[in-house]
């Protein structure tokens, strides 16, 4: 399927893959797929910001090549890495033939053959890509540094073996949930979109489509309740990520309605955090509940 | 002809649009010229854009359906703006800009009429930055400042001396000078962290495979000598927590100045303000230039001096700022003398997560340098249990400690032990 051609296309596309997009998003993405720029994507744990490379990747079809970030995350491990082992037999092999001229072995064992291609490199090379690069805060600066290249020109330079350019530029989405600001250098690279909370409409919609067959009026309930607890002072407010869960939670529960009891029972589901669980149980909930309601 | 910025976007512009034009994609109109003002405005109203994001612009606008206007809207902010804080700015642009595009210059034209106005205290600030950005950047008169007071700043050693055990509290404004110059060459030693990357180094414990073969070259693939690496050390981050209010104000004053040294000498500092509410100054403190820091800094502060909410400023920092900034293993400094207004309300659970998110907490507390000080507000008490450190901050001698303290590298894990 090639790239869709007007925003509402993105938009049913994303549909289709099972991810409900604001306008704002689809276009955000339309324009990343047109451009050939890449997506960065920053928002909140839990509001889909993963999905949508997973999403683009099936519906696109293209594979999808992942590069989760860490603390200390080097080029070896994101990029390419020399297979020394094969090097030094290549050397030896080379001797017992009696191979002198140091400039044939030199060519000889920087080969494409002895190198291992990691996740950004993967993504260059071979059939069209979906590359994400999840949560980049978590990497360090010097490696934002090193995405650069990658993200301006689709390419990635080996000192030994030459420049490495993408037959096809892979679409790029780059995820971040603000654990450390990444740098201007990275931003003005993409195309921006901060990932909010989506809007109770929205987010019926999202669970018509990841909880189906939960009853009409349950997932009313549900969503209600998760927005109006967004509303609320706690430390990590819930994500779709955990409203979906919680649904899924529910229905497994045979709820047929949001009652005091439940939701009691199943907070450890949305909420994340000892604290905010004690404030929101009993009273606050029931609060919350009969505020819904009305 | 000097090019501008502007002119050199436009030629790039007027490139790109007849490039558009000539492949059939570009609506007829003054669409690439009202762009243009559309950026001017915006990088009037501060946001940083080059003429690469007017050109980005131009090829989004190519790409959607000119006619929507939240298409466009949506367009042009996903390809001209890079942070979440500058949407408001944008979006009220944006709304002020394509209603009429006459609007720019209507509105600088209501700026003029109006002259000088007293400060609008109820504008957004986006809103009032965004009103001088359309109304041309019309210099405010100063005040009339007072000429510098003038100081001499050669000391003998003696009077060096004196100043190292002197309280800052009991400062004069030429003494307060002259620590200020002492603070300046307080150097931070650097508590080196180790880091997973690495650097080649001959005497390395590691050995370098990739490193090894590249050097076995020159001698034909025999390895006659091991490359070897070490890993790479840095500091970590520091996140610097000042109260402001009024028992701490003499304080605050010369840690500024602390704070203000650090920032510049090392990277990754954050620096917050709080009283009554909490201020991120991090950016302002960045400038060389202590006072014209300073100056941005008491333009955004705006509870110098006032009352104390310890617990609510400690959880708003937990909720808004401790993931984004206490990454990475940082070391905060909270610096307070720990007298809260709220009688230490919610102060004791938020000082708890505070050194649940960060490495070390270490609580500077100028009142500590009475040999008799007990922890008797309500305030100490509530936070005496969760921090790692309690230190005196009251005078050159104890910020000096403070720096070997913070460059102990094992001083940390002691902590954390004991408690």
């Amino acid at each position: 399927m090639s790239i869709p051609a007007t925003v509402e296309e993105t938009q049913a596309l994303l549909a289709a893959g099972g991810y409900v997009a604001d306008r704002a998003l689809a276009t955000t993405v339309h324009l990343a797929l047109r451009m050939g720029r890449p997506l960065f994507l920053e928002g909140e744990p839990g509001t889909g910001k993963t999905e949508i490379a997973k999403v683009l990747a099936r519906m696109l079809p293209r594979r999808l090549v992942r590069l989760q970030c860490y603390d200390g995350l080097d080029l070896s491990a994101a990029a390419y890495e020399w297979n020394h082992a094969r090097q030094l037999m290549a050397i030896r092999l080379a001797e017992a033939a009696g191979e002198t001229d140091r400039e044939a072995i030199e060519r000889g064992i920087y080969d494409r053959r002895f190198l291992e291609a990691r996740p950004l490199l993967q993504a260059l090379e071979g059939e069209p890509a979906v590359l994400l690069i999840d949560e980049l805060d978590r990497a360090d600066e010097p490696f934002e540094a090193f995405l650069l290249e990658i993200l301006a020109d689709f390419q990635i330079s080996i000192p030994e073996l030459g420049t490495v350019k993408a037959m096809t530029p892979p679409v790029v989405v780059i995820t971040s949930n603000r654990t450390r600001e990444v740098h201007d250098a990275v931003r003005r690279r993409c195309l921006y979109h901060w990932v909010d909370y989506p809007d109770a409409a929205r987010e019926r919609a999202i669970l018509r489509l990841r909880a189906p067959g939960l009853p009409e009026k349950l997932s009313a309930q549900i969503v209600a309740f998760v927005q109006k607890v967004r509303q609320g002072d706690y430390f990590k407010l819930p994500g779709v990520a955990e409203t979906i869960d919680w649904a899924q939670a529910l229905a497994a529960l045979d709820a047929r309605e949001l009652e005091p009891g439940t939701v009691d029972e199943t907070l450890g589901v949305l909420l994340k955090y000892q604290d905010d669980i004690a404030r929101l149980k009993g009273a606050e909930a029931a609060r919350i509940l009969a505020e819904t309601a009305a | 002809m000097a090019l501008t910025p502007e002119r050199d976007a436009a030629r790039i512009i007027g490139a790109a649009e007849a490039r558009a034009a000539a492949a059939g994609a570009l609506p007829a109109g003054h669409l690439a010229d009202n762009l243009l003002a559309f950026t001017r405005l915006l990088r009037r109203a501060g946001l940083p854009l080059g003429p690469g994001e007017a050109i980005a612009g131009l090829e989004a606008l190519i790409e959607v359906d000119i006619a929507d206007r939240r298409q466009v809207h949506a367009a042009l902010r996903a390809v001209m703006v890079h942070r979440r804080e500058h949407f408001e700015l944008f979006d009220q642009a944006f709304q002020l800009f394509w209603r009429d595009p006459e609007a720019a210059a209507h509105a600088a034209a209501m700026a003029l009429l109006d002259g000088p106005r007293p400060k609008e205290e109820k504008a957004p600030p986006a809103a009032r930055r965004l009103a001088e950005a359309m109304g041309e950047n019309r210099p405010k008169p100063k005040p009339p400042e007072a000429p510098p007071p003038r100081h001499d700043m050669t000391f003998t050693v003696s009077e060096r001396e004196r100043l190292q055990k002197m309280d800052f509290e009991a400062m004069s404004a030429a003494e307060i000078a002259a620590a200020k110059q002492e603070i300046r060459r307080l150097a931070l030693p650097l508590d080196e962290r180790r880091t997973r990357r690495f650097r080649a180094d001959p005497a390395g414990p590691i050995t370098d495979l990739r490193g090894t073969l590249r050097q076995s070259l020159r001698t034909g693939g025999e390895i006659l000598d091991l490359a070897r690496r070490r890993r790479v050390t840095r500091p970590p981050p520091l996140v610097a927590l000042c109260d402001i209010s009024g028992s701490m104000s003499r304080y605050a004053q010369i840690l500024l100045h602390f704070l203000h040294a650090v920032a510049n000498e090392r990277d990754r500092v954050h620096s917050f303000l709080f009283g009554t509410r909490l201020t991120n100054i991090t950016r302002q403190l960045r400038h060389r230039d202590p006072e014209v820091a300073f100056e941005m800094v008491s333009h955004i502060v705006p509870d110098w001096s006032g009352g104390t909410r310890i617990g609510e400023s400690l959880a708003l920092f937990n909720r808004l700022w401790a993931r984004r900034v206490l990454g990475q293993g940082a070391v905060v400094l909270l610096i307070t003398d720990g007298l809260d207004r709220e009688g230490a309300k919610g102060l004791a659970e938020a000082t708890e997560r505070l050194r649940a998110s960060c490495r070390r907490l270490i609580w500077l507390n100028p009142l500590l340098r009475f040999a008799g000080f007990q922890p008797k507000s309500q305030g100490a008490r509530a936070m005496l249990p969760h921090v790692d450190e309690h230190r005196p901050v009251h005078n050159l001698d104890s910020l000096r400690a403070l720096v070997a303290a913070l460059s102990d590298r094992h001083a940390a894990q002691r902590g954390r032990m004991a408690a």
